[in-house]
């Protein structure tokens, strides 16, 4: 039974750190869904978040071979615990009645606004769960001139953290 | 003490207790020689090919327990020693390989022999590094031995580029006694709480087999594990990289599972009740088909490697850490057991393992007047009273010289059993020879390997590093062949060599003796003959049977119970 599962990491900031984890999934024919990675506060880490699909078996070996990369100080699998995530998505429309109604009837719960107006094009920046934002661009649908999504982020909830 | 970066890595070399490197010169590593040239401490050793390099430092560190040093330059010299380096990765070899990289200013300039060398090897090392600044190369230097020694032992590639070697830019020097590093912490002992449940599982079983693994070899835990085997009288079965851990001429030992194991260590296997697997990574090699490896068995699982655990078969108890502290405590738990463990209650199993081993699985016809690569083998083991370094290289004479020359001591087999890298077998019968210059070794090869890494003959008449070279020549790929003949209606496609060399006269051309031998009665006299010739590196070329096969045989994707057995063995098939 195949599930999605968050992975985040903390990396040496390293040159080629990157390219040790990327290469790890596509080596042993692991699933990335998404993947995002940019420096700590501390500057010597990265924080790397994976989102991947396997089943429970190929999870455990993912995080296992994860670990044992020697440029990975810490892991933390977010769909273990109660955890927060979302992804920005920044999206282009042009400019219409129809599509400022189609965004403003998402509610204001739906933390989609309207970032910028160039030219007749509105630019969407919008962040949530990605099975939110799924839904959120099929309803746009082909209105959509285009789009960028950040990939996911995610924190666990409570005292659970992912710090040296 | 003010040192140039050249100067820094021999130093480092130095400090670090190395003997030998194996290495090549070239453009970015210039400097580095020339460190070289004004010191004595470290040895150089230049091969005829970077693969020898790597493959020799990888024979040098099997043998010894210590690790394998290789110095090669940019580009080619770097892409060069990849397959010696993916060779120790599969087997998880202690390396340290230095690459030249051109100067920082170049890089990635498509500049001379420039090859992105950390890309290329990043899948096959333990870890690599590009060092940036002539003042980190000693604490890199420091990590990569570290790294490359501790853990699961892996190669390690320490790229520097040119530029940071120059011997005009003189930095202070100090090599630091001890590294620690905060993403890598390898186990060491295991969980006492799991040994005390393993220990449980060992007092219930009925059919317990003790699968040991080359991770006994490497962790320095055969003592241990002899130790353990003889206090439960449980049967010993070992992998092909595990050979030598525990004695191959034991009576506990059932022989080599596998592929080509024996019918009964793979039997007992099937249908064993518990299995623990010991520094062991159920290779698929080792397990045939997964979904019916072991079915009635509860598994134990010692490893170093986390990620070795439940990577391809689901274990009931696992004990991360190193082998010899696990097999302490695991002999300390048993030692209270005593009273209550009866020795005797596995009888039943072993009369049933004895039936099995009545099969006489790996007989082979003795009447004909060819020469048998087995019977070659056999009397190899003879004359160098089993006491021989033996290397090999990769196919059917690798699987005869496992099946037929029983180890009794680990370190004495070296062979690339995980990456199986043709090849590997001459290189590294020369690195053997510089860890034990006094030592018989041999290399077993055929004809088609030993034309693989052939010229470092060259290299070994230089250094005067005698080696026997054993080549089984049928004048076919015999493993590949004995595939075709099996699974593709003996359309021998490829697998026979045409146009081979008259191996006497090339072994005769590289300063070395030759032989040929042709006749059945002619083999143990060439041996004889051989091995009287302690300084000498001799070529045998035993023109052997075209086409013997190795049995017993797994098929591919078949299970531990369902072997062909070979014409010459006692097996019926109404037994199983």
């Amino acid at each position: 039974m195949s599930r999605q599962h968050i992975i985040s990491m903390l990396l040496e900031n390293e040159s080629g750190a990157l390219s040790r984890v990327s290469g790890l999934f596509s080596a042993r024919a692991y699933n990335i869904e998404s993947l995002t990675v940019a420096a700590t506060i501390d500057p010597s880490l990265s924080r790397l978040t994976v989102v991947t699909v396997g089943s429970d078996k190929v999870i455990e070996q993912i995080k296992k071979q994860l670990n044992k990369l020697i440029d990975v100080v810490k892991l933390i699998d977010l769909s273990e615990s109660f955890s927060l995530e979302r992804e920005l998505v920044l999206l282009k429309v042009k400019k219409s009645d129809a599509t400022e109604q189609k965004i403003s009837d998402l509610g204001a719960d739906s933390m989609a606004r309207i970032t910028d107006e160039t030219d007749g094009f509105l630019i969407i920046e919008v962040s949530g769960e990605k099975a939110w934002l799924d839904d959120f661009l099929l309803t746009l649908g082909d209105d959509i001139v285009e789009v960028v999504r950040s990939g996911v982020i995610g924190l666990s909830r409570g005292e659970r953290t992912l710090t040296l | 003490m003010e040192l140039s970066g050249g100067e820094i890595v021999i130093q480092s070399l130095k400090d670090e207790g190395v003997e030998y490197v194996f290495g090549y010169p070239g453009g970015c590593v210039l400097h580095i020689y020339d460190a070289i040239f004004r010191q004595k401490d470290v040895k150089h050793v230049l091969v005829r090919h970077e693969q020898g390099a790597t493959h020799a430092a990888d024979g040098y560190a099997r043998a010894s327990g210590k690790p394998g040093v290789v110095l090669v330059t940019s580009g080619p010299g770097a892409t060069n020693a990849v397959t010696g380096i993916a060779t120790a990765f599969m087997d998880s070899i202690p390396m340290v390989v230095i690459t030249g990289q051109v100067p920082k200013a170049v890089i990635g300039s498509d500049a001379f022999q420039e090859v992105d060398t950390i890309g290329i090897t990043r899948p096959c090392v333990k870890h690599n590094f590009l060092v940036k600044n002539v003042g980190d190369i000693a604490e890199t230097m420091k990590k990569a031995f570290f790294l490359a020694t501790s853990g699961r032992p892996g190669p390690v590639i320490v790229d520097i580029p040119k530029d940071i070697t120059d011997p005009s830019i003189k930095v202070p020097y100090e090599y630091p006694a001890e590294i620690s590093m905060r993403s890598y912490t390898p186990p060491v002992s295991g969980d006492i709480g799991q040994i005390i449940e393993a220990v449980k599982l060992i007092k219930e079983a009925k059919r317990p087999v003790i699968y040991s693994g080359g991770g006994v070899v490497l962790g320095e835990g055969s003592a241990e594990l002899r130790e353990l085997c003889r206090a439960l009288n449980f049967p010993v079965t070992q992998t092909l990289m595990g050979l030598g851990a525990f004695p191959g001429t034991d009576p506990q030992f059932i022989g080599m599972l596998g592929m080509h194991g024996t019918y009964e260590a793979n039997m007992a296997m099937h249908n064993s009740d518990l299995i623990i697997a010991i520094g062991a990574r159920f290779d698929d090699r080792v397990t045939g088909k997964v979904d019916e490896f072991c079915p009635h068995a509860k598994i134990i699982h010692i490893d170093v490697d986390p990620a070795s655990i439940a990577k391809i078969i689901e274990v009931d108890v696992a004990i991360v850490g190193q082998v010899k502290p696990i097999l302490l405590d695991m002999l300390a738990q048993i030692k209270h057991l005593d009273e209550t463990f009866d020795r005797a209650r596995i009888a039943d199993w072993w009369l049933q393992i004895d039936q099995w081993r009545a099969t006489d699985c790996m007989a082979y016809d003795t009447t004909t007047g060819t020469i048998k690569p087995q019977y070659v083998i056999e009397q190899l083991y003879k004359v160098t009273g089993g006491e021989a370094y033996l290397t090999s290289d990769v196919g059917q004479h690798q699987m005869f010289a496992a099946q037929f020359y029983p180890f009794d001591e680990p370190r004495r087999w070296i062979n690339s059993g995980g990456l199986g890298t043709m090849g590997f077998g001459l290189p590294a019968a020369m690195g053997v020879k510089f860890a034990h210059p006094d030592a018989d070794v041999a290399c077993v090869t055929g004809e088609g390997s030993i034309q693989m890494c052939l010229q470092e003959l060259s290299t070994m008449l230089q250094y005067d590093t005698p080696v026997k070279v054993i080549n089984l020549n049928n004048g076919y790929l015999g493993m590949v062949r004995q595939w075709q003949e099996f699974s593709y209606d003996s359309r021998y496609s490829h697998s026979y060599l045409e146009a081979l060399p008259d191996f006497k006269k090339l072994a005769e051309a590289y300063g070395h003796v030759g032989m040929t031998i042709k006749k059945k009665e002619d083999v143990e006299p060439a041996l004889r003959e051989a091995f009287a010739m302690k300084n000498r590196t001799v070529f045998l070329d035993f023109l052997t049977d075209t086409k013997e096969n190795v049995y017993p045989m797994i098929a591919s994707g078949k299970a531990h119970n369902d072997m062909m057995m070979g014409p010459s063995s006692k097996y019926k098939r109404n037994e199983s």
